[in-house]
């Protein structure tokens, strides 16, 4: 706790120092961090890595023009100089009108403990974290003669403080640790390679996966990529697995939030209130999810964090703003402000989270004469301002509703608001570990090129 | 001039901090203590600064200072790896001691000697005038109230205009236990531009961007430069406005010059790092000698060219870069090496041991990949097509280097009909096999372009600039992502 205090104390004495050059408003954000990482290849060790550091973020206001700067020099004549010259950029840019910290009304005034930091279980042994590294590798690489060779199993930790001052008059800190497992074998059959992953990562150590069932998925997970074909190009119901339909859930996220509305770059730009998704379709943002990857007990302009209801049987509730994207659009903010160190705050997703639907994932093949099944997904190829879609894809290919072989090098291709809209079945496979998640889920016909 | 900006280097990072070449000397001693085959030190100062201009307001004016030092242990395979943001004698102790928990036992001789006073590098690919990188903000300012002005006045459905400018003075500093001690300055500056059109209910997105190596001056001094670039922003919003949906399937794809050039660095570039190759786990493993283009293909990765994004005088080992000749005339003929990795293969480094920050360890990448001008007339080759698309600029791209399986997406292409430029079609993946795509090149134009000088390579959660480059090329079947069967 005398860390968090140490980084309120250099928060607070960042907004005096502004004050003093003449800022006429201010926020300062700090975040400390420690970290470790092991990672082991074949058995053997292949690196460890130690890490610690600390950035003070730090926004001057001129009226309403605004100047952000981030150091990590917090010698005093090197704090001294970065304040007086971050107030003095601020008084030579022009002003925005919808600049400035949020109303002082609406602050967190007693953030809450959500669970997020676990410092005892950060303070691992160093071979201890080599020894988990090591027996995840084994169990994977033990499931099959065919998984020879490895990218390696890394375990790894940190542990955060986060303090977040502004002249509005908020002042908080909070804790976070990480701890993350991950594997990736390489099966070979018939002089072809395939490579895949699984991995787990939660806030609290005692939370975190058992290595062994980690390998085993992961091998699973590579295993059945070997002897993958092409298809021949056509139209075809398409199954996301969870893991890659939390991508898909993750476009809509960046649609809905402040910056690409204001901005008019959403392809939900006039939606608000139309259904834009298959009723089967709940999706909620909940900042306050204990433990939650993404959670924090207030955002990064000091205002409450909650949970809001984002679509409601396939109805557009709420968009996900800040307090300037909330400005642009005559809103309220819905206290989703997030900033790296070095930037202005801006809306995004906490835990975001496709709610489950009631089909058993592993019957969402049942009954397709043929389809695909989705297991990765690669590249960029999506627009989030027209909602078009075309992504590389490998996966399963599905023949009288079940699975026929692997297949690969092929792409699907759509648009977003006909894929959400032509979901016909949801999995009850959530796994809440990423900020952003969905359960796997089935998109009644999609284009599917290939040979 | 390359002389006076290491000398800087030197007396910034020695003033700051207090490292002289003793302090250096203790701390690779330290970090030898177990045994272990080599330490180095990476000192990095960066001062970024983004300015962007969108809604014909200021939204962005931020200022990013980093400093730090990262120490590093290599033990056969393995990597050691520590780093602080704190320069003092505590905190490099501190550092040298965590790296070196990777090595056992004790070393029998650790006595460490650094080249008495910085090098230089031996060439200086970007010096910079006493101007230096930078210009005063208003400046920059007005630049970005002239881009806006530039796209608006290009089509009357611009409705937004998104320009930035970003600029980054990097100084470095590498020592080592077999003595190099080394400094860089690295200036990197860039100028992007969005924009938005709107009609008829639709809206779409168009960009462009340039950068390089040199001062931001540049773009002040010859403002037309990003004039350029705001008109060619604008042109492609509009151009997509028109775009009709894309076919699906296997066809022939003409690639233009330049930014296309992202083509090499997912099929072939990152299949041929040497870490990948060391551990057997890409495609282009054990292939040196293969044919894995067509005879046509010569693809070389070049690091020493002057003013280009991707390049460097030293790499973040301190090693010279140069080219490195990855395919020739259809043959694989080499990898991309960094120190670790060229000695477990038993070869030399290349001066591809690249790394985002002092909080990473290095790896090996690739720099400005390209490949070499062919004979054919462009216009040509495209009037060899019957039916195809021509993609001209592009987004980003991915690879799988276990399978080689790659993406990479198209922003503006155009159908191909009877050997002439068609419509404009929708943004489209197309996907290939890295060891087999090349093959496939039947034709290469004599209009070999670099791509302006944006690029950005991830790999393992590091990103570094790169740059690529192409001529005119025919590639006879690759899968298109389109939507249209």
């Amino acid at each position: 706790m005398s860390g968090s205090k140490a980084a309120l104390d250099t928060a607070c004495a960042a907004l005096d120092a502004a004050r003093s050059a003449g800022a006429t408003s201010a926020d300062a954000i700090v975040v400390s961090q420690e970290a470790h990482a092991a990672s082991v290849r074949l058995g053997e060790v292949e690196s460890v890595e130690l890490s610690r550091q600390k950035r003070l973020g730090l926004r001057c206001f001129h009226g309403q023009a605004s100047a952000i700067a981030s150091t990590a020099d917090f010698s005093a004549e090197g704090l001294e100089a970065f304040v007086r010259e971050t107030a003095a950029m601020a008084r030579v840019l022009p002003e925005d009108p919808d600049a400035g910290l949020p109303d002082p009304a609406l602050l967190e005034k007693a953030a809450p403990d959500l669970g997020l930091s676990d410092p005892e279980g950060f303070h691992i042994d160093g071979d201890r974290a080599i020894a988990i590294a090591r027996d995840c590798e084994q169990a994977a690489l033990g499931v099959d003669p065919r998984l020879r060779n490895s990218e390696g199993a890394t375990c790894s930790a940190s542990a955060n403080t986060i303090a977040y001052a502004s002249t509005g008059g908020f002042q908080g800190t909070y804790q976070t640790t990480n701890h993350s497992l991950s594997v990736s074998p390489i099966a070979e059959e018939d002089g072809s390679m395939q490579g895949d992953y699984w991995w787990d990562s939660v806030r609290i150590r005692r939370n975190l996966g058992d290595p062994e069932t980690i390998g085993r998925i992961a091998a699973a997970r590579t295993l059945r990529r070997l002897g993958a074909r092409k298809l021949a190009t056509t139209r075809a119901p398409v199954i996301f697995e969870a893991p890659v339909a939390g991508s898909l859930l993750g476009h809509l996220a960046g649609a809905i939030c402040g910056g690409s509305l204001y901005r008019k770059l959403s392809f939900l730009q006039e939606k608000l209130g139309e259904v834009i998704a298959s009723p089967l379709v709940q999706i909620e943002d909940d900042g306050r999810l204990p433990g939650g990857a993404a959670s924090r007990p207030f955002d990064a302009e000091g205002l409450p964090t909650r949970s809001t209801t984002i679509i409601r049987d396939g109805r557009l509730e709420s968009f996900l703003l800040d307090t300037y994207s909330g400005r642009k659009l005559d809103r309220p903010s819905t206290g989703s402000a997030s900033r790296s160190i070095g930037d202005a705050p801006g809306a995004s997703p906490t835990n975001f989270h496709l709610a489950n639907g009631t089909t058993p994932a592993a019957d969402l093949i049942s009954g397709i004469p043929r389809g695909l099944l989705v297991t990765s997904l690669s590249g960029m190829g999506v627009n989030t301002i027209t909602g078009d879609y075309s992504r590389g894809a490998s996966g399963l290919w599905i023949e009288g509703g079940e699975i026929a072989y692997a297949v690969e090098e092929i792409t699907i291709a759509g648009n977003l608001l006909d894929m959400f809209q032509s979901i016909d079945a949801l999995g009850d496979d959530l796994r809440p570990r990423s900020g952003i998640a969905a359960p796997s889920l089935r998109i009644s016909e999609m284009t599917i090129a290939g040979s | 001039m390359s002389t006076e900006s290491s000398e800087k280097t030197a007396t910034t990072i020695e003033s700051r901090f207090g490292v002289d070449d003793r302090q250096l000397e203790r701390t690779l001693e330290s970090a030898l203590a177990r045994k272990s085959d080599f330490a180095d030190l990476y000192f990095e100062l960066r001062e970024s600064t983004h300015v962007g201009l969108e809604e014909g307001l200021v939204k962005r004016a931020n200022v990013s200072i980093s400093q730090g030092v990262g120490v590093r242990v290599l033990v056969d395979e393995k990597t050691g790896y520590a780093y602080s943001d704190e320069i003092t004698p505590d905190a490099l102790e501190l550092a040298a001691t965590s790296a070196r928990t990777i090595a056992d036992g004790s070393a029998s001789d650790r006595s460490v000697a650094v080249r008495p006073g910085i090098a230089t590098p031996d060439h200086n690919l970007y010096p910079v005038d006493a101007k230096g990188v930078s210009r005063p903000l208003p400046d920059r300012i007005h630049l970005l109230q002239e881009i806006d002005k530039e796209a608006r006045k290009f089509d009357s459905r611009i409705c937004n205009v998104m320009a930035n400018l970003a600029i980054e003075e990097k100084q470095i500093l590498v020592a080592n236990s077999e003595g190099t001690h080394i400094a860089d300055n690295q200036p990197l500056v860039r100028v992007n531009v969005s924009c938005v059109a709107e009609a008829n209910g639709k809206r779409e997105t168009g960009n462009a961007g340039a950068g390089g190596r040199f001062s931001i001056g540049f773009y002040l001094d010859e403002p037309e430069e990003a004039f350029r670039l705001a008109r060619e922003a604008a042109r492609q919003a509009i151009v997509n406005l028109e775009a009709e949906e894309a076919p699906a399937g296997e066809m022939k794809v003409v690639l233009g010059p330049g930014w296309p050039g992202v083509l090499l660095h997912e099929a072939v570039g990152h299949g041929l790092e040497g870490d990948f190759n060391r551990k057997k786990t890409s495609a282009f493993a054990d292939r040196i000698g293969d044919k894995v283009a067509s005879e046509l293909c010569t693809v070389v990765d070049d690091g020493a060219m002057e003013r280009r994004r991707g390049s460097l005088n030293i790499d973040d080992e301190g090693t010279p870069t140069g080219r490195t000749t990855l395919i020739e005339k259809g043959r694989l003929r080499g990898y991309l090496q960094d120190r670790l990795n060229a000695r477990l293969m038993g070869v030399a480094p290349t001066g591809n041991g690249r790394r985002e920050s002092f909080m990473h360890a290095p790896l090996p990448r690739m720099t400005n990949t390209f490949m070499l001008a062919g004979e054919d007339d462009p216009e040509e080759i495209l009037r060899s097509v019957d039916s195809g698309i021509y993609a001209v600029s592009f987004g980003g791209g991915q690879v799988d280097i276990t399978n080689g399986k790659f993406v990479f997406s198209a922003r503006e292409a155009y159908r191909i009909e009877g050997g002439k430029v068609g419509a404009p079609l929708k943004g489209v993946t197309l996907i290939g096999n890295g060891p087999d795509a090349l093959t496939r090149i039947s034709r290469v134009g004599g209009d070999l372009a670099l791509d302006e000088g944006i690029g950005v390579c991830g790999k393992d959660g590091q990103s570094v600039p790169v740059g690529v480059g192409l001529p005119t090329v025919r590639l006879d079947g690759m899968t298109v992502g389109g939507t249209r069967t």
